[in-house]
C-alpha cells in the first residue's frame, strides 16, 4: 500500500494555513493603536496636572482641602468648593433621580406606543443635547428669580444651582433608565402577568430589580456629568472670587455658594503663577471626587448585578 | 368502549348518527359533561388580520385537552386568549364568547388579573424568575397577600410538580441554576402555587429533551385530578399519549385557523372522521 502524498495546492481539501492574514493583522493593530492613543491622551492630561499639583499637596497637605477661598494663593483652599459640590450632588440626586426614573417607567411600561409617547421620546432626546449654558440661563430666569422673589436673598443659592443641574441631567437619567428597563426580556413580564400580577406588581417585583444595575449605571453617568458642569453654575451665580458664610446649614443653603468646577474656572483665569499650581491641585481634587462617586455607584450596581 | 391507549373510557363520545361538521359541535347529551371553559364561535383578530375563525369547543373539567395543528393555525393565539394574555398585545380583538363557569371572560366587568389567577399558564421556553427557587414559587401567593404557611405551600407546590426531592436542599439557589427540564417543572410549581382551576400549557416540552418531556407528561397525568389542563403541542405522539380530548386546528386559505375536528383522543388518532385529520395525524402534512 502506498502512502498518499499531500502537497499544497495539489489537494484542495487541505487545511494547511496559506500565507498570513495581513489585512486582519493590520486591522487589529489599528484598533490597538486607537486604544493606546486614547489612553495616552488621558495619561498626558492626568500627568500634566499631577506634576503641577503634587508640590501644592506636599507643601500644604490637608490645609488645602480645609481652607476657604482667598485672594492670597498661600491661603486659598477648596473647602467651600467641596461643600458646594457635595450639596449640589445631594440636591441633584434628590431632584432628578425619582422624577427621571418614574418618567422612564411610565414611558416604557404604562404608555402605549402612540403618537404622544413618540413625541415625548423625541423631545427628551433633543433636551439631552441642549448645551448646558442654556440650562444655566433657564436656571437664572426660573429658579434664581423664584427664590429671589420668595426669600430675602438674591436667589443665587446652591439650591438654585442644584435644581438647574437636576433639570440638565434629567433627560440623561430618563434615557438611561428607559434603556435599562427596555433591556429586561419580555419573557419575564409574560411570566409575571401569567401568574395574575397587576402591572404595578410586575414593575415593582420583577422589572425594577432586573433593571436596577442599568438604572444605577445611568445614575452614575448622570452624576458624573453634573459634578463637572461649570457654565450653568456660573450663570446661576456661583461666586467667583471669595466669600464667607456662617457655618449653619441654613446659611449654606440660602447664602452664596461655589463649587469645585467654578473654583477651577476662576483660578485658571488669575494672572499669578501660584494660582496655576492651585488650579492643577483643584483639578486633581475634582477628579478624585468624580472617581470616588463612580466607584461607590459601581459597587452598588455590582451588588444588584444579575446574570441572565 | 375503552381506549387502547389510555385504558380508560372516554368521557366524550361523538354521536354516530350525525355527519360530522368541520366545527363538530357537541350534541345536547354531551353538553352535560362538566366543562370549565367553553368557547362559542370565537374569532381572534390582530388589527384587521383574523387569526382564528369561528372556534367552538368545550374544555372538560379534570381532563387534558390538547390542541394540535400545523404552524400558523392559531393554536397559541387561541390558548392565550383563554387567560387574556393577548390583552398585552395592542390591537388584539375577540369576537364570540369564551365562557368560564358561565361567565364571559371578556365581559367589561371582568378583571384580567383575576382571570389569570384562576387560569394559569406555562410557556414554551421555561422562564423562571431570576430569584431563588423558593421566591419563584412564593411569588404568586405573595401577590395575593397570602398570610398562611408559605413554607408549606411552596413545599406542596414543588411536590406536586415532582421536583421537591431535587431542590429541597437548595431552595435559596437561583431558579436559573436548574436544568431545562427542572426549570419547566419549577414553572409548573409556580403556576400551581396560586391554586388555579385551569392550567394552560403552550408547547411546554418543545425546548426539552425526551426524558424531561416524559417527566412532564407523567406530571400532567398526576395533576389533572386537581386541575384542568389545556395543552398546545406540535408533537402528535405527545397529544396521543397524554391527552383525553384532542382538537385539531388547521389554517384555511385566508390564514385563519378553524376547527377541523374534535373528539376523544383515541378517536381522533385511530378513527378520524375528516380526511384532513387523517392526513395530519398520519404525517402527510404539517
Amino acid at each position: 500500500m502506498t502512502t498518499p502524498s499531500v502537497t499544497i495546492g495539489a489537494n484542495d481539501r487541505s487545511v494547511r494555513r496559506v500565507g498570513v492574514d495581513v489585512g486582519g493583522l493590520v486591522f487589529a493593530g489599528a484598533l490597538l493603536f486607537a486604544l493606546l492613543f486614547s489612553l495616552a491622551i488621558l495619561a498626558v492630561l492626568i500627568w500634566s496636572q499631577l506634576a503641577q499639583a503634587l508640590p501644592v499637596f506636599a507643601e500644604r497637605g490637608v490645609d488645602f482641602l480645609t481652607s476657604d477661598l482667598s485672594s492670597n494663593p498661600a491661603n486659598a483652599g477648596v473647602a467651600q468648593g467641596l461643600i458646594g459640590t457635595a450639596l449640589l450632588v445631594l440636591i441633584v440626586a434628590l431632584a432628578a433621580f425619582p422624577i427621571g426614573i418614574m418618567t422612564a417607567i411610565y414611558l416604557e411600561e404604562y404608555s402605549g406606543d402612540n403618537a404622544f409617547a413618540r413625541f415625548v421620546d423625541i423631545n427628551i432626546r433633543n433636551l439631552a443635547g441642549v448645551p448646558s449654558v442654556v440650562y444655566g440661563i433657564l436656571g437664572l430666569t426660573v429658579f434664581v428669580a423664584l427664590f429671589a422673589s420668595v426669600g430675602d436673598g438674591n436667589g443665587k443659592t446652591v439650591i438654585s444651582g442644584g435644581l438647574t443641574l437636576a433639570v440638565l441631567i434629567l433627560p440623561l437619567v430618563i434615557i438611561t433608565s428607559a434603556e435599562a428597563i427596555r433591556a429586561v426580556p419580555d419573557s419575564l413580564r409574560e411570566a409575571g402577568f401569567g401568574l395574575g400580577a397587576s402591572r404595578w406588581q410586575v414593575v415593582r417585583g420583577l422589572i425594577l430589580p432586573a433593571a436596577a444595575p442599568g438604572i444605577l449605571t445611568g445614575m452614575v453617568l448622570s452624576l458624573s456629568r453634573a459634578i463637572g458642569e461649570t457654565a450653568p453654575l456660573i450663570l446661576v451665580g456661583a461666586v467667583l472670587g471669595s466669600f464667607s458664610t456662617g457655618g449653619s446649614l441654613e446659611d449654606l443653603l440660602t447664602g452664596p455658594f461655589t463649587a469645585l468646577p467654578t473654583i477651577i474656572f476662576d483660578w485658571a483665569r488669575k494672572p499669578q503663577q501660584e494660582f496655576q499650581a492651585l488650579t492643577s491641585a483643584a483639578i486633581i481634587v475634582l477628579l478624585v471626587v468624580t472617581v470616588v462617586t463612580n466607584a461607590f455607584a459601581i459597587l452598588l450596581r455590582n451588588r444588584y448585578d444579575r446574570s441572565w | 368502549m375503552t381506549s387502547t391507549i389510555t385504558g380508560r373510557s372516554p368521557l366524550w363520545v361523538p354521536d354516530d348518527g350525525h355527519e360530522s361538521s368541520p366545527t363538530a359541535t357537541p350534541t345536547p347529551v354531551e353538553a352535560a359533561v362538566p366543562a370549565v371553559i367553553r368557547l362559542q364561535d370565537v374569532s381572534l383578530y390582530y388589527g384587521d388580520f383574523r387569526a382564528v375563525n369561528g372556534i367552538t369547543f368545550d374544555v372538560p373539567t379534570h381532563q387534558i385537552t390538547s390542541i394540535i395543528g400545523p404552524s400558523g393555525s392559531g393554536k397559541s393565539t387561541l390558548l392565550r386568549s383563554i387567560n387574556r394574555m393577548n390583552d398585552l398585545i395592542s390591537g388584539t380583538r375577540v369576537e364570540g364568547k369564551i365562557m368560564y363557569h358561565d361567565e364571559d371572560l371578556y365581559a367589561s366587568y371582568v378583571d384580567p388579573v383575576e382571570v389569570r389567577r384562576r387560569i394559569g399558564m406555562v410557556f414554551q421556553k421555561p422562564n423562571p424568575f431570576p430569584k431563588s427557587i423558593y421566591d419563584n414559587v412564593a411569588f404568586g401567593p405573595r401577590l395575593n397577600g397570602f398570610k398562611g404557611d408559605l413554607d408549606g405551600l411552596v413545599e406542596a407546590s414543588l411536590r406536586r410538580a415532582a421536583i421537591w426531592n431535587e431542590v429541597k436542599d437548595k431552595l435559596k439557589q437561583s431558579g436559573l441554576s436548574l436544568s431545562g427540564g427542572q426549570q419547566q417543572r419549577l414553572c409548573i410549581a409556580r403556576a400551581i402555587a396560586t391554586d388555579p382551576e385551569v392550567i394552560l400549557m403552550d408547547e411546554p416540552c418543545s425546548a426539552l429533551d425526551p426524558r424531561a418531556t416524559l417527566q412532564i407528561e407523567q406530571l400532567m397525568a398526576e395533576i389533572k385530578e386537581r386541575y384542568t389542563i389545556v395543552i398546545v403541542t406540535h408533537n402528535m405522539q405527545q397529544a396521543a399519549r397524554a391527552s383525553d380530548k384532542t382538537i385539531f386546528l388547521n389554517m384555511a386559505d385566508d390564514h385563519a385557523g378553524y376547527v377541523v375536528e374534535q373528539g376523544p383522543t383515541v378517536q381522533i388518532f385511530t378513527d378520524p372522521k375528516q380526511q384532513l385529520t387523517e392526513d395530519y395525524v398520519s404525517g402527510r402534512f404539517g
